[in-house]
């Protein structure tokens, strides 16, 4: 006998799983990136992330007999997330210890995908940053010889071993915040210190573009966030009196973990707005906490904290920008 | 060329090219018919025949029953054979009178011939359109000469034809068009002759060009009747959004087209309407697409109304393979058939047969707040917000939420990646609101 269900009767051919495929995709080039600047380890800690990720999701679904989740492709994601926010220095626990977090408690413990309130993976670096700060902040891998004669063979000692770089280096937003300027090329390509996936301006916004195109997000959200950190943090640097240069607008923009942030995090369906005017507030919001972080903070990162302090605002944006409906935007006539 | 069209909306497969080229085919069934009395919007009809009184082609077999209700005829001749409860395309049973059919088609004297409608009045022609028991055939089945009575001293400013078909597979307005462009442009005539000062528009989508050449070329030398082609996105054909698209001016669920000046109509009710005033037949008709990949032989069919499914399915050429859904009307708005033996109405425009189900295939799954859906509401809805308020039974919550803006188009459903079944929560959630509404209206 032939189907009975309502109307509509068709569907695109759009699911959960090809949209985080797409993300997936989108998140590759930044990864790719880390891998070539630090080297096996920054493949491992990837490695560790996702399988983590995804596993703790099946296991835990699959502990409470809850319909099983893996396969839509939303762990894995968080976990292409969380190592994307890992220096490739950090001891191999933490990615575990991290990824559990994210999923069990940041996510799954609040609901499942679609229910948390954070993004998990970004939730779960902010616990490990305050846990455990000498092993993720301090210990930035120092970069190897990436150009120049000896890269290739530099590239293949970075891809033969595991051990960490006992050099650390200053990362270069940390350097613009202590008055020197930075080399912006070598920024934008992404050859300095930093977390894996965050250093290459250039991979994540081929990413960016990739997601553009595919529909997967829109430029708002990460369009306003950029702008508004940059004009934020120049009003504070003017406010303050420090100097104001080309060299440091750019870099604010380039460096540290700002471009990641403002594609690959603030752009989290789950945890962002979907109305669009709580979108503009949201992102206008983001800005401005990532520049009071980094302008005045101890730190001078604030990417992460800015985005987990927006998360936990959304239902609040949303409720107040619901749009008016089509008949009621303006009088009949 | 000035495409006008809405905001949001969705771009679906057409499907439109398996009937487009099909020239409308006339079909006599031998069954019997079929004619429940409450194929449209208000008070169901009553009956004027008897069991076993013989009946003719055009013969009134039921009366308005109210002001808004619509008359019912016969589109056979024959003799009645019972006045019982019979399922309809809804899947629910409705008192319908049964007509054994001879076979025949003899017409009632008068059916058929001329009528110059130019020697009419506005109010003869309005009688004209209530006793053929004509109603919209776009959606619901409004009674059009209720649509069609204006309150003293409101005037229509603008009639549209609503020719965009934004559904997809649906092409019997399209062979319409290019088929009976003359009868079509009369029975807006007839339309214009109500509303002397109205001018006419019709809104077609962009997608059926030569339909465009056709009228663009006929309607040059009628001053009072113009072409808009419009943009080719769902729901285009929309009550709102053509209204938005063609004079700029929005209307909500509160307020109705006449709000904003206009008349909006449908091709097949146009034609009824000339049919109906030019011709003395009543409506009889409904003019079908028989089409979907599950479908041996697209085609498109005039069918006398009343006709069994099972019947004009075999007249079109049958199944091809095992259909896993047999859907009357389109793929977005129409209604998933229980049997094939429920008769055609006024208001049918299709049966489409989808070898697959894509519902069933897909399992809903939580909510990723995407945002798709919002970007897909042709109402600039909230989707998720009203779905959160509907699945918990908060009617307060769904009204708030302009849960009752909701048009059902199915926008949302058809983009929503986790496949969710959104329209189907905001139909029970409207219903529910509806019936709530009623009671405390009854209390007062
Ligand atoms: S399209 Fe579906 S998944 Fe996306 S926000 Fe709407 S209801 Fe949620
Ligand atoms: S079904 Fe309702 S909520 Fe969904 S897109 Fe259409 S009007 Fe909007």
């Amino acid at each position: 006998m032939v189907n009975i269900s309502t109307s509509p009767h068709i569907r695109s051919g759009l699911s959960t799983a090809t949209v985080m495929q797409d993300v997936a995709i989108a998140l590759m080039p930044a990864l790719l990136m880390g891998v070539f600047v630090f080297g096996l380890r920054a493949l491992l800690v990837i490695l560790l992330c996702a399988v983590c990720c995804t596993l703790t999701e099946y296991l835990y679904r699959r502990l409470m007999k809850l319909p099983q989740t893996v396969s839509d492709g939303s762990a894995l994601v968080t976990g292409l997330i969380l190592a994307m926010n890992l220096p490739a220095s950090v001891p191999l626990w933490i990615p575990v210890f991290g990824a559990v977090i994210a999923i069990l408690v940041v996510k799954q413990l609040f609901g499942g995908l679609g229910q948390n309130i954070m993004n998990p993976a970004l939730a779960a670096r902010c616990f490990l940053l305050i846990s455990f700060p000498a092993l993720m902040g301090a210990g930035m891998p120092a970069v190897g010889n990436l150009l120049g004669p000896d890269a290739l063979a530099a590239f293949g000692q970075r891809m033969t071993t595991l051990a960490v770089d006992a050099t650390t280096g200053a990362t270069p937003l940390q350097m613009l915040k202590d008055g020197q300027s930075v080399d912006l090329l070598q920024a934008f390509f992404g050859f300095h210190s930093g977390c894996i996936g965050e250093t290459s301006t250039v991979a994540i916004l081929v990413g960016a573009a990739y997601m553009l195109l595919r529909g997967v997000i829109s430029p708002r959200i990460p369009g306003i966030y950029l702008a508004a950190t940059v004009a934020f943090v120049a009003l504070f640097r003017a406010v303050t009196g420090e100097p104001l240069t080309g060299n440091y607008l750019l870099g604010q923009l380039c460096t540290g973990g700002l471009m990641a942030g403002a594609v690959f995090m603030a752009t989290d369906y789950v945890t962002s707005p979907i109305t669009p005017w709580g979108q503009v507030i949201y992102a206008l919001l983001l800005g401005l906490l990532t520049a009071l972080f980094r302008v005045f903070g101890s730190s001078a990162e604030g990417v992460s904290y800015a985005i987990i302090i927006g998360n936990t605002l959304v239902p609040l944006m949303e409720k107040v920008t619901i749009p008016r409906a089509f008949g009621k935007r303006g009088v009949a006539r | 060329m000035n495409l006008r069209t809405f905001k949001h909306g969705i771009h679906p497969a057409d499907g439109k090219a398996l009937s487009a080229n099909e020239a409308i085919r006339d079909f006599r069934p031998t069954g019997e018919m079929v004619y429940p009395l409450n194929q449209h919007i208000g008070a169901p009809a009553q009956p004027v025949v008897a069991v076993g009184d013989p009946v003719l082609v055009g013969q009134t077999l039921a009366q308005p029953g109210g002001f808004v209700s619509a008359a019912i005829c016969s589109a056979a001749s024959g003799t009645v054979k019972a006045i019982e409860l019979r399922r309809t395309v809804s899947g629910k049973e409705a008192l319908s009178i049964v007509i054994e059919n001879d076979g025949q088609y003899t017409p009632m004297p008068g059916v058929g011939e001329r009528r110059d409608y130019t020697a009419l009045s506005g109010q003869q022609i309005l009688d004209i359109i209530r006793d053929a028991g004509i109603v919209g055939q776009g959606g619901a089945g409004f009674p059009t000469h209720v649509k069609l009575t204006m309150k003293e001293g409101v005037q229509p400013e603008t009639i549209i034809l609503n020719a965009a078909e934004c559904e997809p597979y649906l092409t019997s307005d399209y062979r319409l068009l290019i088929e009976k462009t003359d009868r079509v442009l009369e029975g807006l005539q007839v339309v214009l002759q109500i509303f002397p000062q109205a001018q006419a528009v019709i809104g077609i989508e962009a997608n059926k060009p030569e339909a465009i050449r056709l009228l663009t070329e006929k309607t040059a030398a009628l001053p009072h009747i113009s072409v808009q082609v419009l943009k080719t996105k769902y729901p285009q054909g929309g009550e709102r959004m053509l209204i938005h698209a063609v004079t700029g001016r929005d209307i909500h669920s509160g307020k109705l087209p006449i709000d904003a000046g206009c008349v909006v109509l449908n091709v097949s009710t146009v034609m009824s309407i000339r049919a109906a005033v030019c011709r003395g037949i009543p409506q009889i008709a409904a003019i079908m697409t028989v089409t979907g990949e599950g479908a041996a032989s697209p085609c498109n069919v005039s069918v006398p109304v009343g006709t069994s499914h099972r019947e004009l399915l075999a007249f079109a050429g049958g199944l091809k393979g095992e259909p896993e859904k047999l859907i009357s009307g389109g793929p977005l708005m129409g209604v998933a058939m229980v049997s094939l033996d429920v008769p055609v109405l006024k208001t049918s425009s299709a049966i489409l047969a989808m070898p697959e189900d894509e519902v069933a295939r897909w399992e809903p799954t939580a909510c990723i707040r995407c945002g798709r859906c919002l970007r897909a509401c042709p109402e600039f809805l909230v989707p998720p917000m009203m779905a959160h308020a509907a699945d918990n039974g908060d009617l307060g919550a769904f009204e708030k939420v302009n849960g009752m803006e909701c048009i059902e188009c199915g926008c949302c459903t058809y983009v929503c990646p986790a496949k969710r079944r959104l329209t189907q929560s905001f139909r029970t959630a409207k219903t529910a609101v509806n019936a709530k509404r009623r009671a405390a209206a009854a209390k007062k």
